[in-house]
């Protein structure tokens, strides 16, 4: 029997700081944010955090299809920067939606594809029928040290997607996913920000990992990027999908709707799965989506995607993703150092 | 802030607004109510669950705060009349000169308090203005 999404919901904060006001701090180039196409991030509010987000984005997909919460069988949240590093996120979230508590739940962390890892632990419960639905979430307020390269684009926002069997907005048709032993990103336990391998994050780590699950998706299915209306990739910058967009032979028009990072930054769990949201509030009842998530250290899920009729009728029920780029506040750095807790009181 | 057990007692209305109603004289109460006082053993109470969309009757900006508030200020605090009739306090998540008597809210989900560095994190419900874009 098919499975897929029946419902879906995002969530970013209201802040923003400008790449160029980091820039300026830390006296690098101006035109960092041409380099890396990303132009500004979204901050979290000083009392939000993956939780929050993650119940945000959750509350969403409930509304957006009506979905009856005591269906939920199954809670996952992805996530780098769960706050509780003991005590899961998904039992707040399922409590916060109003679950029946019949229901089990886990956190996952994969760095950016968590998320993704989510969506097909739920998608095998539910095509073996041991489940009704499962919440799959994908939520982070990512760090970079003060300086870093990573302080450019670690951003915060979520996506929740609740698979099932029936009243599907969109069927997954299959996944490939690929998976190595590649140190490119890491956080060692009890440190506050990341460390990463520099360039080496880059062919080794996101171009092999999104090629291969693309091309092994691809073969999979039978298709070949014509077959798709849209894809999305993981957006750790605006230059990293462009580039293995067109290495692979997709357009700039299939991966535009879902390119979201220039305007809030990489949302590192909830990355490929808010544009895969963003895409699925333009898209068509028939119309394909190509996802391909990636996570340091490393892996990559693909995902092949069908639009159902009913997305037109769920698609307004919520806020979209692009809805949330209106009506931000910007930030200056010191403000955006106090909301992000780089200061020490 | 309080203790982790009062905290978990209270997750139902601090998550979700869930408070009581009374089926035989029809009044709703925020905190929930065992008895209601009106109807006293006549009372039909059954939980309720609030929608969060209410009314500033209120409200004070705080910019000396507790220890435990102090990254936050300036907040405001209000007194919010829910769409249903009850009166609860809360902070409503915008700028001082942005909140009024009479503005329209409706609820978030936010960290409402940290036990220090080790101890439990608080979550709940605050406001915002309703009517944006979201």
């Amino acid at each position: 029997m098919p499975a897929g999404i029946v419902s879906y919901g995002a969530y970013i904060p209201r802040y923003r700081i400008r790449a160029e006001e980091i820039a300026r701090v830390w006296g690098e180039r101006e035109d960092m944010a041409r380099s890396l196409n990303v132009f500004q991030k979204s901050v979290p509010d000083l009392d939000e955090d993956a939780v929050t987000i993650a119940v945000e984005a959750s509350r969403n997909a409930v509304k957006r299809a009506s979905v009856d919460p005591a269906r939920i069988g199954a809670i996952y949240a992805g996530s780098e920067s769960h706050p509780y590093a003991v005590k899961p996120t998904a039992t707040i979230v399922g409590e916060a939606i109003g679950v029946d508590h019949q229901l089990t739940a886990a956190d996952f962390e994969f760095a950016c594809k968590a998320g993704t890892a989510a969506v097909q632990a739920c998608l095998g419960l539910v095509s073996a029928n041991l489940i009704d639905l499962g919440l799959a979430i994908g939520t982070d307020t990512s760090q970079g040290a003060p300086g870093d390269a990573l302080e450019y684009t670690a951003a915060a926002g979520g996506a929740a997607f609740i698979i099932g069997r029936e009243d599907l907005a969109a069927e997954i048709e299959g996944f490939y996913s690929f998976t190595t032993d590649t140190p490119d990103f890491w956080r060692r336990e009890g440190m506050a920000y990341p460390e990463h391998g520099g360039r080496f994050t880059g062919e080794p780590g996101y171009f092999k990992h999104v090629t291969s699950a693309t091309l092994g998706l691809l073969a999979k299915m039978k298709t070949g990027p014509e077959d798709y209306d849209y894809a999305v990739f993981h957006q750790p910058n605006g230059k990293f999908p462009e580039r293995v967009a067109k290495r692979l032979g997709f357009s700039r028009d299939q991966i535009e709707p879902g390119l979201v990072v220039p305007w809030i930054g990489n949302t590192y769990s909830g990355s490929s799965l808010i544009g895969l949201a963003a895409t699925l509030d333009v898209a068509s009842p028939g119309e394909r989506i190509l996802l391909a998530s990636f996570g340091s250290g490393a892996g990559s899920d693909a995902f092949s995607i069908r639009v159902r009729d009913a997305i037109d009728e769920i698609r307004d029920r919520a806020p979209k993703v692009r809805d949330y780029f209106e009506d931000v506040v910007y930030l200056d750095y010191a403000v955006y150092a106090k909301h992000k807790g780089k200061l020490r009181l | 802030m309080s203790t982790v057990p009062r905290f978990w007692r209270h997750i139902p209305q601090r998550y979700n607004l869930v408070g009581t109603h009374c089926k035989n004289c029809d009044e709703y109460y925020f905190p929930p109510r065992t008895i209601c006082p009106t109807c006293r053993r006549a009372a039909r109470m059954e939980d309720h669950k609030f929608r969060g969309e209410g009314e500033v009757v209120t409200f004070t900006t705080i910019y000396n705060a507790t220890d435990d508030f102090k990254r936050q200020t300036p907040y405001n605090l209000a007194i919010i009349e829910l769409s249903e009739g009850p009166r609860l306090t809360g902070q409503v998540i915008c700028s001082p000169s942005e909140i009024e008597i009479g503005m329209r809210v409706r609820p978030v989900f936010r960290i409402l308090g940290k036990d220090g560095d080790r101890g439990i994190i608080y979550y709940g419900t605050k406001f915002v203005p309703a009517g944006g874009p979201i």
